[in-house]
């Protein structure tokens, strides 16, 4: 699904990423740990296309990145649904128009029933017409996390989602990713949250990997 | 594809429209300069033409008169003149020719030395007008024969004073031209820059659109349709405005000389309604190109 392969990234004439070689199986659940700034995100970033890697060779869906067009990279990012710690939206359109983002810029249908059941899986129903600055950061995650999922992505990528909510709504969210890791989709979450780790071991088979050293690795049982 | 483009421009996409937030200091900035620019556009445009039209006057009217100034002693003056008369009478290319009457060159010199001018008792050349035919005449042949026959005789054929007086006509012309593509790079470089405005205040909502797979053509379309509109608007309503003020100028009877003609006749009226569909392309182009480079700036 995607895969590196001996990856490195350099930003500002240093390299942060370092001899990067692994795959992300279909329907496997990862989390990427490491402390801040060991380059977890730029990782993410490596994979949906929004960075390119200074040497090896990143796949996505059996297609080298660099061999994207720019309209192949849209195209691959809608297979890909993406949840940003500091998930951004179009602050003057309802939240409903934001969630349904994704099928308006790719033309497709919009039926009211499904984005209903969305919203009603993520808790959001009743602020279907709320504009999102008048959302609480619980509510923004649970709105990037529906826009996220509604073209139906076989990949989403979470970077840091639980950083700015409190325990009771990092487990809320958690339980919407597992679910959706049950449903068949790749997962994978870059946090330092080893509690929201732990908890999340206890309910899913999930690898965690750890950044260090401009490395990847498995990490063991020191979690 | 043009009627696909123009379709797509003025049909638009409720959708894609919705995306990039309304108003904004761009908003009128480029509404404003696509009306002033168009506003200048027309009188720019009124001054071309009138420059055109006066040098196609001028051209064809002194082109086709000539003028044979007689000096001679007063006992011989009658002679002479009936001597061009007839050599001017057997010329071939000379339509007709006639001597200027005492009255005639008398109101010739009023602008000088007033209405009460003794013409008859002053040494004052005799001045024949000849027409010419639309083939023309040997100019060179009618001055050889002038002299042969009638010393006192010299063609005048205005080439001197013609050809200076066209040729400012012209250039006035150019001018008016020059200055509409002038204000056309103006409106354009303005343009680009409220484009480039726009898009700077909307990276997060580019960012957001890139996120969740938009096509590059496809945010640029959403700006691109909403400048485009903003100018043919500013520019229909300069338009409209640099002919109401064009209309206004005083008429021909009333005013006499240069600003007479500087106007639209007939069909020419049509013409600075093209001006906001030209605005209109200046400005899809402008902003079109402006996102692109922005966009490729992303990765």
């Amino acid at each position: 699904m995607i895969s590196f392969e001996n990856v490195a990234y350099s930003y500002g004439g240093g390299e942060l990423l370092s001899e990067i070689s692994l795959r992300l199986a279909p329907g496997s659940f990862h989390f990427l740990t490491g402390p801040s700034g060991a380059g977890k995100s730029t990782f993410l970033k490596l994979c949906y296309a929004e960075l390119l890697p200074t040497s090896g060779h990143v796949t996505i869906f059996d297609r080298e990145v660099r061999s994207l067009s720019r309209d192949e990279v849209a195209q691959t990012r809608r297979r890909v649904g993406v949840v940003h710690q500091n998930c951004q939206f179009l602050d003057h359109l309802p939240l409903a128009a934001n969630v349904t983002l994704p099928l308006t810029v790719a033309a497709r249908e919009v039926r009211n029933d499904d984005l209903g059941d969305l919203l009603t899986w993520v808790g959001l129903r009743h602020l279907a017409d709320a504009l999102p600055p008048s959302l609480s950061g619980g509510e923004r995650q649970r709105a990037a996390l529906a826009r996220a999922v509604i073209m139906d992505p076989e990949v989403i990528l979470a970077d840091e989602p639980t950083g700015n909510l409190d325990w009771e709504m990092s487990l809320r969210l958690l339980t919407l990713l597992v679910e959706l890791n049950r449903m068949g989709k790749t997962i994978v979450i870059a946090t330092h949250d080893l509690n929201l780790i732990r908890q999340a071991k206890a309910q899913v088979a999930a690898r965690v990997l750890r950044i260090r050293n401009r490395r990847i690795q498995l990490a063991g049982a020191d979690l | 594809m043009m009627k696909q483009l123009l379709s797509r421009l003025l049909q638009g996409d409720r959708q894609a429209d919705r995306v990039v937030p309304p108003s904004g200091h761009t908003a009128w900035l480029t509404s404003f300069t696509a009306g002033a620019m168009t506003f200048l556009a027309v009188f720019a445009l009124a001054l071309s033409l009138a420059a055109g039209r006066m040098a196609d006057r001028w051209s064809e009217a002194l082109a086709r008169t000539a003028t044979v100034r007689i000096s001679a002693p007063p006992e011989q003056l009658d002679l002479q003149t009936r001597v061009v008369l007839d050599v001017l009478s057997t010329t071939p290319g000379v339509e007709s020719a006639r001597a200027l009457t005492d009255e005639e060159q008398r109101k010739l010199l009023e602008p000088w030395f007033g209405p009460d001018l003794p013409v008859e008792a002053l040494p004052i050349p005799r001045l024949i007008e000849l027409t010419e035919a639309s083939d023309g005449y040997d100019a060179e042949g009618l001055r050889q024969r002038l002299a042969a026959e009638a010393p006192g005789a010299v063609l005048d054929d205005h080439t001197r004073w013609r050809r200076p007086l066209v040729s400012a006509a012209g250039r006035l012309r150019l001018l008016g031209l020059m200055s509409i593509l002038l204000i056309g790079g103006t409106m354009a470089a303005m343009i680009t820059l409220a484009a480039n405005a726009a898009l700077a205040a909307n990276a997060q909502v580019i960012e957001v659109l890139r996120l969740v797979g938009a096509r590059d053509s496809y945010i640029a379309r959403a700006f691109v349709r909403r400048f485009t509109l903003r100018a043919l608007g500013g520019a229909l309503a300069g338009a409209l405005a640099g002919m109401i003020g064009v209309a206004l100028l005083p008429s021909a009877e009333a005013a006499g000389g240069f600003l007479t003609g500087l106007g639209f006749t007939g069909a020419g009226w049509l013409l600075p309604l093209l001006l906001p569909v030209i605005a209109a392309a200046v400005a899809y182009a402008a902003t079109r190109r402006a996102a692109n480079v922005k966009l490729r700036e992303l990765t």
